[in-house]
């Protein structure tokens, strides 16, 4: 931004001191009050989303026992509080659509996406302000219409989070393929056309409205990851959105895009030359990318948090900007690893193979870089630290076992088994999950002006982490037994008799990670009013945010908007007293700049 | 009685976090603290962080002695033996870089935990070291996708021969039915138009005007003969269903509207994986639970559950519907001699519609 352009904003801002309280709080254009009702939306979904893997846990532990909670909450759906087979997979469904899309894509991305862009790269504002509201309130309708789906007579979606038809498609395969599915589609079109906004404010504002100084290359990693990662979006929602068309279009106008050759309930249907598994590329060219726009935020936040913590510049910056590159590109042609056993030409499961491994590379190398920044470092072990720290383990113990789901002879086993349940929780769900709580520890401050309690982080991480592992390590050995995933009992196969112990532990440590959230919550709300006042950079931080007053005010600083002059990972550099050098700082005479 | 006390354990442990969350918070009121960590915590949480890798360790280490019993027994098909191969290989690799990772990670967590006055290392790039950890990826990546690809385009290939027995797997809500092609080796041509012809008695759709289909044979139960190679020809009604056969390390899913492939040979027959002594232990381990199960039942006014023995199983493996948990059909492999009684037991297809 010109200086001219500056002043004029500046002189702009200073008319609009008179704020209504609807203008301030509910449909306001302020990237940070967006932020935060990004992030309280996205962590009332959340709520709801854990809920439901809860109540699910309850029955696959103690299959068909009754209940209370399963009365209170399920009604008619539980009869005498034994869950029915149907709102099993109804829970499964909505519990993945809700984490995956309301929780790690609009909570992740959009709260942090929205607070940091403008605030690290020098911006007063998202380059759209009313684009930026009206992406949010988009999500916040999507967001209403999918919990009204809950509600609706026949129950939500139940045919899985990817809606395969012809499950989604006939109402006459299973009750929640009526209404349920129809909200679904229409929640998610309208969450879709939410996310593209935010994405192309969120590229256009890092290309345009960095402050003087601030070359790409000296620009955060967090800015990097948001940066590409809305890329990833704007290339792969919209065939997913294409996808949701085209199903609407088969299940109210008759049409047949992906249905053929179909006898159901005694009555052979019309449909005739579709393919299901045309759908399935539809959705994967999404939904494998998604898993990327899910992680690379969690990833970005980590990186920053990793440095300010370790006071050490992050490790290998050009490498960790080129495997971001290379993430993104892979993460669009490898969807077909999804679909090895779809009945798709094997050749294609060859191609696919090939670059699902490929991507490993720059996944290891992110790994390793994260590991050396620790090397030598002076830790400073705060509750973001500690969830940062936890997201590298997650991630290596998930991504390990990829290895094997990539490969699509292997995978010919294991697919569609809890082997596969265990792989993407841990590598995109827990880590990501944990890349959220990082954010929220680490940014608290700026987006509340108070500090959470550490003590209470602290036994939040601890709790979540012993259980995450809890939970999902085991779900391997019950996926290489051949245990399928979203069966509602596995008490129809004695086969899988010797199973049941590990259930019951599974889902002990579950309903404690549960608890563990509460904690969370609690911090959360209770900081938000009552918290210690922060400082203005509590965490000793080198990037632009931290200059910015604690007070939130229209346009992010009140004089001019600093200019910077080296890179964000300048912590404990030789030849100064203090152990980081904030981005705006000039460098010292004969001071070099390390060249990126 | 069991749920009930795991409930209140679980309802004491959420009291007892509420309870120190209120302690935390008192003593947080005295010391006013600037909620950033200091030097105790760094050292605890170090600490705690090398704990964990300890706690990571036994868990993994816990789980292969626990759980190696519930694993899947040796394949029971002939490529089975190059696919578990492949796994293991791939585990053993998994198995070496998460134990390094992971003490890294950690070790290091624990051992530069800060403290005041210290200052880190301005470390910022090594092209060397990056270019190492970059290539050794790439190169054991090189071999295990040439190995995998290798293997994949062995299993995958399947070719129609003379010697081999043709049988489609028909997948419906919420049961599967199997047909063979009876003594000319074709199936019938079939769609879904014709299933409501002879009154509901042509289970899967069998076309009456091909020749092909009189001879074809309509089963509930799948037999397969020993070391001959079966090509599955997979079809499906309804919605998406995925016929999956663990023990054969075998799985393709069956798609409404055009018909998949899967081949194998099996190499074990169901008696001998009965006396197999891993699965003798596992079969006795079940059925220890389940007469367990049965006392319960029995004294509260219900059937006993019957003893347990192995078959080879085939599941649905693709979300179909409310009984898509229990979408099952029973494989029997048998020998040559054997199966070929049982097949011309079994009415054709021309016997059925008469």
């Amino acid at each position: 931004m010109s200086t001219e352009a500056a002043q004029v904003h500046e002189e702009d801002h200073g008319h609009h001191h008179k704020e209504t309280f609807v203008t301030k709080y509910i449909f306001s254009q302020d990237h940070k009050m967006i932020s935060k009702q990004y992030l309280i939306t996205g962590l009332f979904m959340g709520i709801i989303g854990i809920a439901m893997s809860l109540l699910f846990r309850l029955q696959l532990a103690w299959p068909e026992q009754p209940f209370g909670i399963f009365e209170v909450l399920l009604g008619k759906w539980a009869p005498d509080g034994v869950m029915d087979p149907n709102v099993y997979l109804a829970l499964v469904t909505i519990h993945g659509t809700i984490m995956v899309f309301f929780v790690l894509t609009a909570g992740l991305s959009g709260t942090f996406s929205n607070l940091l862009i403008p605030l690290q790269i020098g911006a007063r504002d998202m380059a759209s302000g009313l684009l930026n509201m009206i992406s949010y309130w988009m999500f916040f309708v999507s967001s209403v219409v999918m919990v009204i789906s809950l509600f609706v007579e026949a129950g939500p979606a139940a045919a899985g989070w990817t809606i395969y038809p012809p499950l989604s498609a006939l109402p006459q395969a299973q009750p929640g393929s009526g209404t349920g599915m129809t909200l679904w589609l229409v929640s998610m079109a309208i969450f879709i056309a939410s996310s593209l906004l935010g994405s192309l404010n969120y590229i256009v504002t890092v290309i345009n409205l960095r402050t003087k100084g601030m070359s790409m290359t000296r620009l955060p990693l967090t800015i990097w990851a948001f940066f590409v990662t809305a890329i990833i979006g704007v290339v792969s929602f919209p065939v997913l959105l294409s996808a949701a068309l085209l199903l609407i279009m088969d299940r109210s106008f008759g049409t047949s895009f992906f249905l053929s050759d179909i006898f159901i309930q005694g009555e052979v249907l019309h449909y005739q030359g579709g393919s299901p598994v045309l759908y399935e590329h539809l959705f994967w060219f999404l939904g494998h990318p998604e898993v990327y726009i899910v992680l690379l935020p969690a990833l970005g936040i980590t990186s920053e948090i990793i440095a300010t913590n370790a006071r050490k510049p992050i490790f290998g910056y050009r490498a960790m900007v080129a495997s971001i590159l290379a993430i993104a590109f892979l993460s669009t042609i490898v969807w077909g690893h999804h679909m090895f056993i779809s009945g798709m030409n094997p050749f294609l499961g060859s191609v696919f193979t090939f670059t699902t491994l490929l991507i490993a590379i720059p996944s290891a190398v992110k790994a390793f870089n994260y590991i050396t920044t620790l090397w030598k470092g002076n830790l400073q072990l705060n509750p973001a630290m500690l969830f940062s720290i936890g997201l590298v383990s997650t991630f290596i113990t998930g991504g390990l076992t990829g290895i094997i789901l990539g490969d699509s002879t292997l995978d010919i086993n294991v697919h569609d088994t809890y082997f596969v349940v265990a792989h993407f929780h841990l590598v995109m769900g827990i880590s990501a999950l944990y890349g959220l709580f990082a954010g929220v520890y680490h940014w608290f401050p700026k987006m509340f002006g108070r500090m959470m309690n550490k003590n209470l982080g602290y036994l939040h991480f601890w709790v979540t982490a012993v259980c995450a592992y809890g939970v999902f390590f085991p779900m391997h050995f019950i996926g290489m037994a051949g245990l399928p995933r979203r069966y509602y009992t596995n008490t129809a196969f004695p086969y899988f008799d010797d199973l049941a112990d590990i259930n019951v532990l599974i889902t002990v440590f579950a309903l404690v990670a549960g608890a563990a959230q509460l904690v969370f919550l609690y911090n959360f709300i209770h900081s938000m009013f009552y918290g210690k006042e922060a400082e203005m950079n509590p965490w000793k931080s080198n990037t632009l945010e931290w200059t910015a007053p604690v007070e939130h005010m229209h346009g992010n600083w009140p004089g001019e908007i600093p200019h910077v002059h080296r890179w964000a990972y300048d912590y404990s550099k030789p030849g100064f007293e203090e152990d980081f050098i904030p981005q705006h700082i000039p460098l010292k005479d004969g001071e070099e700049e390390l060249q990126h | 009685m069991n749920v009930l006390l795991i409930f209140s354990v679980l309802v004491l442990i959420a009291i007892a976090l509420w309870q120190i969350t209120k302690i935390f918070e008192l003593s947080q009121e005295k010391k006013v603290s600037t909620q950033v960590a200091n030097d105790k915590d760094n050292d605890l949480n170090g600490k705690l962080m090398f704990a964990f890798l300890i706690f990571i360790y036994v868990l993994t280490l816990y789980s292969f002695w626990a759980y190696s019993d519930v694993l899947l027994p040796e394949a029971a098909s002939e490529h089975g033996g190059d696919y578990d191969q492949l796994m293991w290989i791939s585990f053993a690799l998994i198995f070496f870089v998460q134990t390094v990772t992971q003490a890294l990670l950690h070790y290091f967590s624990y051992k530069y935990r800060g403290e005041k006055g210290k200052k880190a290392l301005f470390y910022a790039d090594n092209d060397k070291l990056e270019m190492i950890w970059t290539i050794i990826p790439v190169i054991t990546l090189a071999g295990l996708i040439l190995y995998g690809l290798y293997t994949w385009t062995d299993i995958m290939t399947v070719e129609e021969n003379d010697e081999a027995l043709v049988v489609e797997l028909y997948a419906q809500q919420f049961n599967w039915k199997a047909r063979y092609a009876g003594n000319d080796g074709v199936l019938g041509d079939a769609n879904v138009r014709f299933l409501q012809d002879f009154d509901g008695k042509n289970l899967v759709g069998i076309d009456a005007t091909d020749p092909n289909g009189f001879d074809d044979v309509v089963v509930q139960e799948l037999h397969l003969p020993l070391g001959r190679e079966v090509i599955f020809k997979m079809r499906s009604q309804d919605v998406l269903h995925s016929a999956y056969m663990p023990h054969f390390r075998a799985q393709m899913n069956c798609v409404p509207g055009m018909i998949t492939e899967f081949a194998f040979t099996p190499k074990t027959t169901t008696e001998e994986m009965r006396l197999n002594p891993e699965m003798i232990a596992k079969v006795k381990k079940i059925n220890k639970i389940r007469s367990e199960k049965s006392k319960e039942l029995v004294a509260s006014g219900d059937t006993a559950l019957d003893p347990y023995e192995f078959d080879y199983l085939l599941l649905c493996n693709k979300i179909c519907g409310a009984s898509h948990y229990n979408m099952q059909m029973k494989i029997i492999v048998e020998s040559e001699k054997e199966y070929e009684k049982w097949i011309a037991e079994q009415q054709t297809f021309a016997e059925v519609i008469q």
